[in-house]
């Protein structure tokens, strides 16, 4: 390891690219937490928003006329405004509102921190695109596939769990995919709110080091690698749960 | 449809292929028949209209009590309506740059699009790179990348051309608008029936004479909807270009909100935000929608 970072130590010397992140011991612990930090809040957002989704366009399909409508209202609202604004809206707006804590050192401080609102905001906003993907894919299960499962005495939640929710996910998954991919690439909107994730974390090394060309051309090739690496797993798992005869 | 005592009612329909418009339709006449004469129509645009206009004179009746010259503090409703102009020339400029960045996203988009059904193999692959690297990265951070790394003035035979943050901006909104839309159109020219192209040949065309007379005609239409998606997302992306400090709608709200300095302006602001890019937004969703049933192909 140490031949590696004195190496980037002469790279620094010898032509000026500055990269930090690997010799500088500080730096690089603060780059492989914005690192993990990112993963973290992708992986915790696309769990929450597929759950969002699932349960939107279980409701979504409900006999009861407001409960459709609200939902509607719901995607409606959060597809056609800016996640930033949302953003800003939950963090800002909603996070005055919040009742204030003591924490352990006594200070005051609001009982949802800036990574909750990142995840709550970030996780609404790809819900609501996860609701419509799913609404898609339930509709495109076939009415006799249901209606065999109720003649066989299941009822609503249990068609949805066992018969609709297997085939209609194998049929959004392409659409699933997209979303996810741009829920990652979502998640640097977060350094608006100064959650310490990749690009943030970038930011800070670069007022440090002055070395903003280097460490723009790493967040670009950490993100289309991370992105890129989301999508290979994604088909992966798109061709494993394929059924023959089944979809396109 | 059958009347009360079954006979036919005129202008009204048995047809399955009508039915999801004909139940409506019947619901309607029915309600028309019992009340004796037309009824109001009301759709979700006369709601928004409805709720402009109470705003709009709860505002008026508002900025009113405070120029009578009452003590209290400004309400809500008359600090909007007093910050009014700002924050939609804001928006205005928001838009502005969308558009630019549109253009500049579509003209170089489908010219990338076309490079990825090229020929040449070269020209294929590095037009792919091109497209796959751009899609997957971040909008921030090809927006951070643009406005650091691009100068802030070029000079040009002796001639200084100030290149301000709002043009890079553009530039850094474009790119990813490029990407997108390259994929758009490759899918648009990949969509078309081969038999298209054959029966071209046949007819001696050329290569170029195919794309452009007969192909890319017939991509228009396939790609109108997903290219209005793109629109309404990079207006909403416009956003983004607060954070590296260009003066638009979310950045004067900002310096508005610091300026009035009362924490319960804060969700009426920020809400109010939110409704400027909903009223723009929603409408360009709801005709994308239309027009993909329209264009949809029976299967």
């Amino acid at each position: 390891m140490q031949e590696i970072y004195e190496w980037f130590r002469w790279l620094n010397q010898a032509t000026g690219i500055n990269l930090t992140i690997v010799y500088d011991s500080y730096d690089r612990a603060r780059m492989i937490d914005g690192f993990v930090n990112t993963i973290y809040l992708s992986f915790v957002c696309l769990g929450l928003s597929v759950v969002i989704g699932v349960v939107g366009a279980w409701l979504q399909g409900s006999p009861l006329k407001w409960t459709r409508r609200l939902v509607n209202g719901y995607i409606q609202l959060f597809r056609n405004t800016p996640p930033l604004v949302q953003m800003y809206f939950f963090f800002f707006a909603l996070g005055s509102l919040m009742p204030r804590m003591e924490n352990e050192w006594g200070i005051m401080e609001p009982i949802l921190s800036n990574w909750h609102w990142a995840i709550l905001s970030l996780s609404f906003f790809a819900g609501s695109f996860n609701v419509e993907i799913f609404r898609s894919g339930i509709e495109a299960v076939p009415r006799a596939t249901v209606e065999a499962a109720e003649s066989l005495g299941y009822n609503r939640l249990q068609t949805y769990m066992h018969v609709v929710l297997p085939l209609a996910l194998r049929v959004c998954l392409p659409a699933l995919n997209n979303n996810l991919v741009n829920l990652v690439k979502t998640t640097t909107l977060a350094y608006a709110i100064a959650v310490p994730e990749m690009l943030y974390v970038a930011n800070q090394i670069w007022s440090d080091s002055l070395n903003v060309p280097e460490m723009m051309t790493f967040l670009l090739f950490a993100y289309v690698l991370l992105v890129g690496l989301l999508v290979h797993v994604m088909h992966r798992w798109e061709r494993a749960m394929r059924l023959p005869g089944f979809g396109a | 449809m059958r009347g009360p005592s079954g006979e036919r009612l005129y202008g009204t329909t048995d047809l399955p292929v009508l039915l999801p418009a004909a139940e409506r339709l019947r619901r309607r006449d029915r309600l028309e028949r019992a009340s004796g004469g037309p009824m109001l129509r009301l759709q979700a645009w006369h709601g928004l209209a409805l709720a402009a206009l109470v705003l709009l004179w709860a505002g008026v009746v508002w900025a009113q009590g405070e120029a009578a010259g009452t003590e209290q503090q400004e309400s809500v409703i008359a600090a909007i309506w007093r910050w009014l102009p700002v924050l939609l020339g804001g928006f205005v400029f928001n838009i502005a740059i969308s558009f630019m960045s549109m253009g500049i996203g579509t003209a170089t988009g489908t010219l990338l699009g076309i490079m990825q059904v090229s020929e040449l193999r070269g020209l294929r692959g590095s037009s792919w790179v091109v497209t796959q690297f751009f899609r997957n990265a971040p909008w921030l951070v090809l927006l951070f990348y643009c406005m650091f790394l691009l100068p802030f003035e070029f000079t040009v035979l002796g001639l200084t051309i100030p290149f301000p943050d709002w043009i890079k901006a553009v530039i850094g909104l474009a790119l990813p608008v490029m990407a997108n839309v390259s994929e758009i159109v490759r899918g648009a020219i990949q969509s078309i029936p081969s038999g298209q192209w054959e029966a071209a040949h046949s007819l001696a065309f050329n290569r170029r004479q195919i794309l452009w007379q007969i192909i890319l005609p017939q991509c228009v239409k396939r790609m109108l909807p997903p290219w209005m998606n793109l629109y309404a997302i990079l207006t909403m992306a416009t956003v983004l270009a607060s954070v590296v400090g260009v003066g638009e709608v979310m950045t004067l709200t900002q310096r508005v909100l610091s300026a009035e300095n009362r924490p319960e302006f804060l969700v009426p602001f920020y809400g109010f935000v939110m409704l400027l890019f909903f009223v723009y937004c929603y409408p360009i969703a709801r005709t994308t929608q239309k027009l993909e049933l329209r264009y949809a192909v029976k299967q």
